[in-house]
């Protein structure tokens, strides 16, 4: 039971972090219905930077996750600006070749020496990892941080887009390009804005996940990527909680499996649950009728 | 006000517009007419600026226009409800009014327009929290036109407001849109329901296969022969 516990508790930790990549790609497919397959790898550059941050600059864990958060802003603004906007309407494998193409570059890129390296390099967390058992739930101080900080995230997101005039221009651009000209939005801005608040999302997932799974390298953004992609595919692209409900379960069943299956089957579980949401219900749990799409 | 001057406009290799001119002066309602596939509304689109012209153009108020952004143009005071009536289903029916606001940053202003919008069109004061989505076509034509003028607009641009709704619905919208020339907003009237805009409007220009071919003031185009076998229903007289 303890056992069992412990790991929904990891579980839950896993998710909330994919929850923050899940929701990049969830807004984005939204507003120019791309799959940014670049996500993972500003989810990888912001763990990165984070590290950097705490271990060399001296940043507190917060302000790590602050400059990661604005520098991946930045990162996914350039990636939208070079990238994806003179693609925008070319036909829509142009752009998913070059998404493709904008995740090898960073991968490779950032494995050179003089980048980040190859390597694997082992994270000194700032936070010294302390066990809890709270009323006989075993817990970490760094679950209770990551769970935290997710769910600030995700009430300055729901504020952000469902309360100010930003946010329903985002919808506004979501729902029509056009008619949203006609009222006087830029749209190149409210889709490179769109860039930066998912970047910055996945730059935070980025940071957390080094206190919980403490190495990184220049290929680590694919797996959560991909997981966190199916999430989205999962609730139901382009719906916000959509993708925060698709990465609570696919947290659960990662987790699960690797626990009481086998841990070699955690990632082929993960793509055998994109496979049967595509075929079963290709709009996903909250698809067609749920929640609006952004 | 405005002038359009030889505008060409393509879709890949279809020419869509040849040559066209007209002229709308300060506080008419103009009436564009013509059948399906004339190129009205790509006139619209061009002017709104969603769609650039091979050669021509646009001139608004003295200024050029032509290479303007969309969304630089509505600032400049011109509005567009386009064909469709294109509401953000997904957003209720004050958000939709509020984007209608969005080049406006003045709070109390916005307000005063609501104001006036929900007087012109009290039936969305009452709707104000449902989704858009969920109102009727005759509704959704009012929410689309009270939208575009929450950007207090001197020129308003509206694409087929007719289409699709009842003929009582239809009185309705073109009372409201002589309303909204009385209060000083200048209006161009795309409309395939030819006899319903040559009542309301000052000048007309017809259009078929992206060319004027007849211009003039409301009253003569209604008389000439020609409008009134091809656009107003009338049987023809064969000798
Ligand atoms: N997006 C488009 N792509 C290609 N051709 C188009 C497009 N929009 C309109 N057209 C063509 O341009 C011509 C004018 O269309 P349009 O301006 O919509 O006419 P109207 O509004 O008078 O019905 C038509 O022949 C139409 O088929
Ligand atoms: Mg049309």
């Amino acid at each position: 039971m303890e056992r069992l516990l412990e790991q929904i508790i990891n579980g839950l930790q896993l998710g909330f972090v994919y929850a923050l990549i899940a929701l990049g790609y969830t807004m984005v497919y939204g507003i120019i219905k791309l799959i940014n397959f670049a996500h993972g790898d500003v989810f990888m550059i912001g763990a990165f930077i984070g590290y950097f941050a705490y271990t060399f600059w001296g940043f507190s864990l917060w302000g790590a996750v602050l400059i990661a958060m604005i520098l991946c802003a930045v990162l996914g603004v350039l990636i939208e600006r070079i990238a994806y906007r003179p693609l925008r309407y070319a036909p829509r494998i142009a752009a998913l070749i070059s998404a493709l193409g904008v995740s090898l570059f960073l991968e490779y890129f950032c494995s050179l020496k003089f980048v980040f390296g190859p390597n694997f390099r082992v994270v000194q967390p700032p936070v010294k990892q302390i066990h809890w058992n709270l009323g006989g739930i075993p817990i970490t101080n760094i679950q209770i941080i990551i769970v935290a900080v997710v769910i600030l995230l995700l009430l300055v997101l729901q504020y952000l887009v469902y309360r100010t005039k930003i946010g329903t221009a985002m919808r506004a651009v979501s729902f029509d390009h056009d008619a949203a000209r006609l009222m006087g939005i830029n749209v190149d801005f409210i889709i490179a804005f769109t860039f930066a608040l998912g970047s910055a999302l996945a730059a935070a997932g980025g940071v957390l996940y080094t206190l919980a799974y403490p190495q990184i390298h220049p290929f680590m953004g694919i797996m959560p990527g991909l997981k966190a992609f199916t999430a989205a595919v999962l609730g139901g692209i382009g719906i916000i909680p959509g993708a925060v409900l698709g990465s609570l379960i696919m947290g659960q069943v990662e987790t699960l499996t690797a626990a009481y299956l086998t841990s070699q089957m955690r990632d082929a579980i993960a793509f055998l649950i994109l496979i049967i949401v595509l075929l079963v219900r290709p709009s996903g749990i909250l698809g067609r009728g749920g929640p609006e799409k952004v | 006000m405005l002038e359009v001057k030889d505008l060409e406009v393509f879709y890949g290799s279809i020419q869509a517009l040849h040559r066209i001119s007209f002229k709308i002066n300060e506080g008419e309602i103009v009436t564009l007419i013509g059948a399906n596939g004339a190129g009205k509304s790509t006139t619209l689109r061009t002017i709104s600026g969603l769609v650039r012209p091979r050669s021509g153009k646009v001139v608004f108020r003295g200024t050029d226009i032509t290479q303007v952004p969309a969304h630089t143009i509505v600032r400049m005071g011109i509005a567009q409800v386009p064909e469709g009536r294109r509401i953000f289903s997904n957003l209720t029916v004050l958000e939709n009014l509020l984007m209608g606001a969005y080049t406006r940053n003045n709070k109390q202003e916005v307000e005063e327009n609501l104001e006036r919008v929900f007087k012109s069109f009290p039936r969305l004061k009452e709707r104000i929290k449902q989704l858009a989505g969920t109102l009727s076509g005759g509704e959704q034509q009012m929410l689309a036109m009270g939208r575009s003028l929450m950007s207090r607009p001197s020129l308003l641009l509206l694409d087929e407001p007719s289409m699709g709704l009842s003929p009582i619905m239809v009185e309705e919208i073109f009372e409201i849109i002589k309303n909204i020339n009385h209060e000083g907003t200048t209006v161009l009237l795309v409309e395939q329901n030819a006899f319903m805009a040559l009542q309301i409007a000052h000048r007309a220009y017809v259009l078929e296969t992206g060319r004027i071919v007849l211009e003039g003031p409301a009253k003569e185009v209604r008389d000439n022969p020609r409008v009134r076998t091809a656009y107003l229903g009338e049987l023809a007289f064969v000798s």
